[in-house]
């Protein structure tokens, strides 16, 4: 077995061990879900309400797993000192990063599944028109994001204030980028705030993938936001990136 | 090592510390709190680069060739965590997996006695506990070298005796081992070889019977009537006959009389005051 594979099978074993983040991370996006697809009804926009509270569920499902989940377990793992101790062995640092980004895509692509079933089964959802034109999306949604929690966690200084962080940024985000419903009546300024944040572009894509079976290269505009927003989390985290506690 | 200097924000933290340890022994760093064992040691485990000195563990510079380095090393810091939600079993199995030759994993955990708690959660065991963990990840990479930062701060006095037997068998392993500590006592018991560090300065290095027998003068005490006298000599034989000699002579007994050698304490808080109180 390679190390690499060594890795992922722990860093899967420690995800689904872990209470907490089985809880918030896994469980939270498909419980609200539920929740929404009680109150809405029928149709969004000519779409069948399930399929339209997927598209948004889904984006908001890869922020709340690649990039809130990702960011508080390594601020907390680094503020414990699970990280310095792991630079004491062998493991290469690359690999064991990767280990943890691609654990995060699994759990958030069991996540997707699951929620999307809930929406057949539950609500008359109809389903994506096309998973090869999701698949590549929500991958690209979801490295990005993971950008943005490995760029995060290298900017929060404690471990105590990792969640708050991280939640005063997702939950706006979510709301204003259309993940609980069409934003199209909010008022000018909160619609021109959505228009930079990657949420908004990576619903966009989703949207057109799972309800119009389009692919990621019929939206190269919101692709190369996303593609920023990301490579601007990755490059704040090679530069600030730490493996002991912050001592202050 | 040579020369080696390190500083933090323009306070300098080492200033220029030398030392050899040798294979198969147990070597102590002693000194009071913020002297600079820690971040001797982090150099010396590759955590962190130094400003000035030559440095070599096992035969390679920690600070360049890092994998090379940590393939060889084991380490227990002052304070790090395993992952809370895992077993005993599946911590040590977990870091077998980073090391090209590792040891069999019940052999360690039955090292560090450990096997009654083989399938418990991490987050479920004593501190005593934990830091055998600690101990027995060290090991599992089958190290030549092992670093222990503070092994036994905060353990009550049996936690301590069992960490020392450890400590023990690892050195009749044959692993080399650093440890460093601010309990005299321990390094006493443990350490082949001592040195003291004091404000990042190296004072003394020997062993624990090189370092008493360099220091501090035999005492005479006695009860000369009410008063209390106390002789500090380098001759104690001469002194201890003379006064003997003239006490016969007068007979008089020369009450409550004691003659003490200094302990390796002795030595050492005089070592570490000297510079402070001047």
């Amino acid at each position: 077995m390679t190390v690499f594979a060594h890795e992922l099978r722990l860093q899967q074993l420690i995800f689904w061990r872990n209470r907490e983040s089985a809880v918030f991370v896994f469980v939270f996006p498909p419980m609200l879900f539920l929740l929404l697809g009680a109150v809405y009804d029928g149709t969004i926009d000519g779409v069948p309400a399930a399929d339209r509270l997927l598209v948004g569920i889904i984006g908001y499902g890869c922020a709340n797993t690649t990039f809130g989940g990702l960011a508080i377990t390594l601020v907390l793992r680094r503020e414990s000192g699970v990280l310095k101790r792991l630079r004491a062995t062998p493991l290469p640092p690359a690999t064991y990063l990767a280990a943890i980004l691609t654990s995060t895509l699994l759990v958030f692509l069991l996540q997707m599944a699951v929620t999307v079933t809930l929406g057949v089964v539950l609500y008359d959802a109809r389903g994506a028109e096309s998973w090869a034109a999701m698949l590549p999306v929500v991958l690209l949604g979801g490295i990005a994001f993971a950008g943005l929690g490995f760029g995060v966690a290298s900017l929060i200084r404690s471990a105590e204030g990792s969640s708050a962080v991280v939640n005063l940024i997702i939950l706006p985000m979510a709301f204003l980028s259309g993940s609980f419903g069409p934003t199209g009546s909010y008022p000018e300024v909160l619609q021109a705030v959505a228009d930079v944040l990657p949420l908004t572009y990576l619903i966009d894509l989703i949207e057109a993938a799972y309800l119009r079976g389009e692919h990621l290269t019929s939206d190269p505009g919101a692709v190369a936001v996303l593609v920023a927003w990301g490579a601007a989390g990755y490059v704040v985290a090679a530069r600030r990136f730490g493996w002991e506690p912050r001592e202050r | 090592m040579a020369g080696l200097r390190k500083s933090y924000d323009g306070v300098e933290a080492l200033r220029g510390i030398d030392f050899d340890v040798r294979t198969g022994e147990v070597f102590g760093l002693l000194g009071p709190n913020g002297a600079g064992k820690t971040t001797t040691v982090e150099i010396l485990e590759g955590y962190r680069p130094r400003d000035a000195g030559d440095v070599r563990v096992l035969g390679v510079d920690p600070w360049q060739s890092a994998a090379a380095h940590r393939e060889r090393v084991g380490v227990v810091l002052q304070h790090s965590e395993l992952p809370p939600t895992l077993s005993v079993r599946e911590v040590h199995r977990m870091f077998a997996g980073y090391y090209e030759g590792p040891r069999d994993v019940d052999e360690v955990i039955e090292l560090v006695g450990l096997s009654g708690k083989r399938d418990a959660r991490v987050k479920t065991l004593s501190g005593g506990q934990k830091r055998r963990l600690d101990l027995g990840v060290a090991l599992v990479g089958d190290p030549e070298l092992v670093f222990l930062d503070e092994p036994t701060t905060g353990f009550d006095p049996s936690a301590r005796r069992t960490a020392w037997e450890l400590v023990r068998a690892l050195r009749s392993l044959g692993k080399t081992i650093l440890l460093t500590t601010h309990y005299l006592d321990e390094a006493q018991q443990l350490a082949d070889r001592v040195a003291v560090i004091r404000e990042g300065e190296l004072v003394r290095i020997g062993t624990p019977q090189e370092l008493i027998g360099v220091a501090p003068k035999v005492e005479i005490r006695y009860r000369d009537g009410a008063r209390e006298v106390v002789l500090e000599t380098d001759e104690p034989t001469r002194v201890l006959a003379e006064l003997t000699t003239a006490a016969v002579a007068a007979g008089r007994e020369l009450e409550a009389l004691e003659v003490r050698r200094p302990t390796l304490e002795d030595v050492y808080l005089e070592l570490v005051d000297t510079v402070e109180g001047a």
